[in-house]
């Protein structure tokens, strides 16, 4: 099978730090893949990476067989990554579902002077962004809190909120940064059943995440990473018994024999 | 005059303005440095210490170092009143609501100016009475000297201030980090208190000696600030004798432009080095690797 | 949009039922003149709140767009003799190309930088104007430039004039709003929430940002060129970096989120201006100064958020 998107010998340094040291991997379409890695290990500066907000010093990254590493950030998502942000990055200011229809500006094109003088193919157009813009509320299940401004909405939904707008993107596949962060034991299942939702409606998903129990459940194929370098790879069972990740993992709180 | 005198003049007196333009550069860092404001109002500073100086000399009759003195004093105030009922309170501050105060303070410090001076520029008598003399057929004013003797000593009086008192080096570590400074009990409202009152006091400094030489009227500020500002960027914002080489610069550009290409164009050129820096290298160029931002 | 209708109704009963009334207040007695001028600043008021407000960028240098909205009418009709409708044309092209120019480099600036490569560009441009003395009139500007005319009809009366700018700023208005109301307003405003986020969500945030500034230089522009007909008369004074700021200000005292912030900020200030504050003389400079501070402190969100802060109030009390 092809792969959907495809890393190979990604390097990036910060100064004197190499944050990541040759890391490939590839996802396959219609899996979840997650990446993890202790605190640090450089899971986040891969997904920036990935959807362009950092260059990478080197390395190659394809999406459906072509490069996409010169590309910035919003031509990358045009092209089918989207992604959401560990510390939540919605648009404060705007209401919930403006906030889903700026994720439709990839996939519209009415420029300052349509927009201005709202021509018959604008209205057309809003009104498609919008029906599409509420189908993607709906999907997350925020559809009662549309007109409310996004930073009164509390943490979790502001996550719901996020993966919605990524959603509006209509991306081949989707990065989650930490998407269970801060959520109770509730929302986090009701995550992971979006997950799978997701997943269901031919979207790749590719998550961080440190919550063991959720990447244990949902996840087909599992990355660990650690010290910027690729530690491990395959499916939960075989990454859960590797003892270089038992190894990576021996102080921090986690134990795999429960899992 | 032939050509080599005409050299060194303009040599000199791109030197002499150079100096101002590196006070006020100095008097943008040392703010920067410990809130990461940038003071619109900088400028101001140095016309209120021309203005003042003015009033004290030739209103009170006051002799050269009590005016100087009451001068830096009355401005030094301004500086602290400025931060105490301006910038102290605001909570919350974002980068857009603190251009537009210190932009307001500028336009309340022009104001006051005007209200009180009119907008006819003032001169003010030279520090000694020595007649100019010639230097490689130059013609050199001895307050030029004055302005290069001053601005040397305040530089040197700053690098020692930041380098061997306790409250200079707590004024840096507020500069390197503002959160562990306060943990470690550095008062880091006083601080910012003694940045405005140090930039205030550079300023007034800058304007009571280029006064004798250019005049000073209530509305110099903008331009002067722009220009200063010219010179911290240019020298690396944050950077204590980058600002002080790219003051230099700036002055002597200025002056060699004016004397050989176009004297109408003078003030523009400083402002197309400074977007030019802006431009292409906004960390500017004098401030060695370590010294990026934030640093003496 | 329903709400925006209503406002702009409201402005639209104002701007017809005023000049009547007028003639009973002797406070806002030159109104025509007066709201003149407040139409030609709302449209560069307009374009600086779509920058400031809705993008979140800032510029201190719009005056200098004006200027050259400006000065480009002024000598295509007065030295050319050319009709000011190339006049206006002219404007915004030489706008539009200049904004583009120093929109590139300035724009990947921000804060403190972007502020100060505006007030830079703003100066040089004032200097360009005093020192080009050969087209420009230089400090002491030149006069005799035409009015307005369609056929043979001369926008030469207030009134005509008046209907003239105001029906520019309601199209201006007009285009602002429905730009706010599309992806386009959207992408600005994500871009002024969360720059990352919105490139993250495939907004092309430099090229957003570079049109939202040339846009708003446009608006300046066309100002310009009505200022210049119904004046008459050029010099460089209308156009130094006290203009720049004063329409910053002009935006923020009304408040910055929303156009219509612009455009009571802008009626209000002019009249403060132009008549209220011709009593004292030499005050002007410092009572700007104070209303900007004041307003920038204890009013940040401008005289359109009054009506919420008191509302607050009133629930809290209760």
């Amino acid at each position: 099978m092809t792969s959907l998107l495809e890393a190979r010998g990604i390097t990036k340094h910060f100064g004197g730090i190499k944050a990541l040291n040759d890391i490939t991997f590839r996802v396959k379409p219609g899996q979840i893949k997650a990446i993890i890695g202790p605190n640090g290990a450089g899971k986040t500066t891969l997904f920036n990476c990935i959807s362009g907000v950092l260059k990478a010093d080197k390395g190659e990254i394809r999406l459906n067989g072509e490069s996409i590493v010169k590309l910035p950030p919003h031509r990358r998502a045009a092209a089918g990554i989207s992604r959401t942000f560990q510390n939540v990055a919605i648009f404060p200011e705007m209401t919930v579902l403006e906030n889903v229809l700026v994720g439709r500006h990839c996939r519209s094109k009415c420029e300052m002077l349509k927009a201005g003088f709202r021509t018959m193919s604008m209205r057309r157009e809003e009104k498609d962004i919008e029906d599409k813009g509420w189908s993607f509320l709906e999907f997350v299940g925020l559809e009662e809190q549309a007109d409310k401004l996004a930073s009164e909405l509390p943490l979790g939904d502001q996550r719901m909120l996020e993966i919605a707008r990524a959603l509006a993107t209509e991306p081949k596949i989707v990065l989650l940064d930490e998407p269970a962060g801060g959520l109770n034991t509730k929302e986090t299942e009701r995550l992971a059943e979006l997950i799978h939702q997701i997943r269901n409606s031919g979207v790749t998903v590719l998550l961080v995440e440190h919550d063991m129990n959720l990447v244990m459940d949902i996840s087909d194929e599992i990355l660990v990473i650690n010290f910027g370098k690729k530690l491990a790879e395959g499916d939960p069972k075989s990454v859960k018994e590797n003892p270089d990740v038992i190894n990576a993992y021996l102080g921090e709180d986690i134990d795999f024999s429960d899992l | 005059m032939n050509d080599t005198a005409q050299l060194v003049q303009y040599i000199l007196t791109g030197i002499t303005v150079g100096a101002i333009y590196a006070l006020v550069g100095l008097g943008y860092n040392i703010i920067y440095n410990v809130t990461e404001v940038i003071n619109f109002a900088q400028g101001e500073f140095v016309v209120l210490g021309g203005l003042v100086m003015v009033f004290m000399t030739n209103t009170l009759h006051l002799s050269l170092p009590v005016g100087f003195f009451l001068t830096v004093s009355v401005v030094t105030i301004l500086g602290a009143l400025m931060d105490k009922l301006t910038i102290e309170p605001i909570k919350d501050a974002n980068v857009l609501t603190l251009i537009i105060i210190t932009i307001a303070v500028s336009i309340i410090f022009r104001g006051l100016a005007m209200l009180i001076w009119g907008r006819d520029p003032y001169a003010l008598p030279a520090f000694s009475k020595a007649p100019p003399f010639t230097l490689f057929h130059a013609i050199i004013q001895p307050q030029a000297l004055w302005v290069l003797g001053i601005t040397t000593i305040v530089v040197i009086l700053l690098s020692l201030f930041f380098r061997f008192t306790m409250m200079g080096k707590a004024m840096l570590a507020c500069a390197d980090s503002p959160e562990a400074s306060r943990l470690m009990g550095i008062p880091v409202k006083k601080m910012v208190l003694i940045s405005f009152v140090l930039s205030a006091a550079i300023g007034a400094v800058a304007g009571i000696v280029i006064t004798p030489i250019s005049l000073m009227e209530y509305d110099r500020g903008a331009l002067l600030g722009l220009k200063g500002f010219g010179a911290s960027i240019l020298g690396g914002l944050g950077s204590f004798s980058g600002a002080v080489i790219a003051g230099l610069i700036l002055g002597l550009i200025e002056s060699l432009c004016a004397g050989y290409v176009s004297s109408g164009y003078k003030d523009a050129i400083a402002l197309i080095v400074l977007l030019l820096v802006l431009f292409v290298k906004p960390s500017g160029f004098f401030a060695g690797k370590r010294a990026s931002l934030k640093k003496f | 949009m329903g709400c925006e209708k209503k406002k702009i109704l409201t402005l639209v009963s104002f701007l017809v039922i005023f000049p009547v009334l007028v003639n009973y207040i002797p406070a806002i007695s030159n109104y025509l003149e007066v709201m003149i001028f407040a139409g030609i600043f709302c449209l560069v008021t307009i374009g600086l709140s779509l920058l400031m407000g809705y993008a979140g960028q800032i510029s201190l240098g719009h005056a200098a767009f004006l200027g050259i909205g400006a000065y480009s009418s002024g000598i295509i009709t007065a030295k050319f003799g050319l009709s000011p409708w190339i006049g206006i044309a002219a404007g915004i092209a030489i706008s539009s190309c200049i904004a583009v120019v120093v929109g590139i480099p300035s724009l990947k600036l921000k804060g403190h930088y972007l502020a100060m490569a505006t007030l830079g560009f703003g100066e040089i441009v004032f200097i360009v104007f005093n020192e080009e003395v050969n087209l420009t009139g230089g400090p002491s500007g030149f006069a005799d430039i035409p009015y307005l005319h369609v056929g043979s009809f001369e926008f030469s009366s207030e009134l005509t004039y008046y209907i003239l700018v105001w029906a520019v700023v309601l199209m201006g208005l007009f285009f602002a709003l429905n730009l706010i109301h599309s992806r386009v307003g959207r992408a600005w405003r994500a871009i002024h929430g969360n720059e990352m986020a919105a490139e993250a969500m495939g907004v092309p945030t430099s090229r957003y940002k570079l049109k939202i500034f040339v846009l708003s230089s446009i608006y300046a522009s066309v100002a310009g060129s009505l200022y210049t007909h119904y004046i008459c008369f050029l010099n460089p004074s209308s156009f130094d970096l006290f203009w720049s700021i004063k329409f910053v200000m002009m935006v923020i005292v009304g408040g910055m989120s929303s156009v219509w912030g612009a455009i009571i900020g802008t009626i209000l200030l002019t009249y403060l201006g132009n008549e209220w504050l011709s009593a004292f003389k030499h005050f002007d400079v410092l009572v700007y100064g104070i209303i900007l501070l004041l307003i920038t402190m204890f009013l940040p969100g401008g005289i359109v958020s009054l009506p919420r802060i008191l509302r607050s109030k009133r629930t809290n009390s209760r």
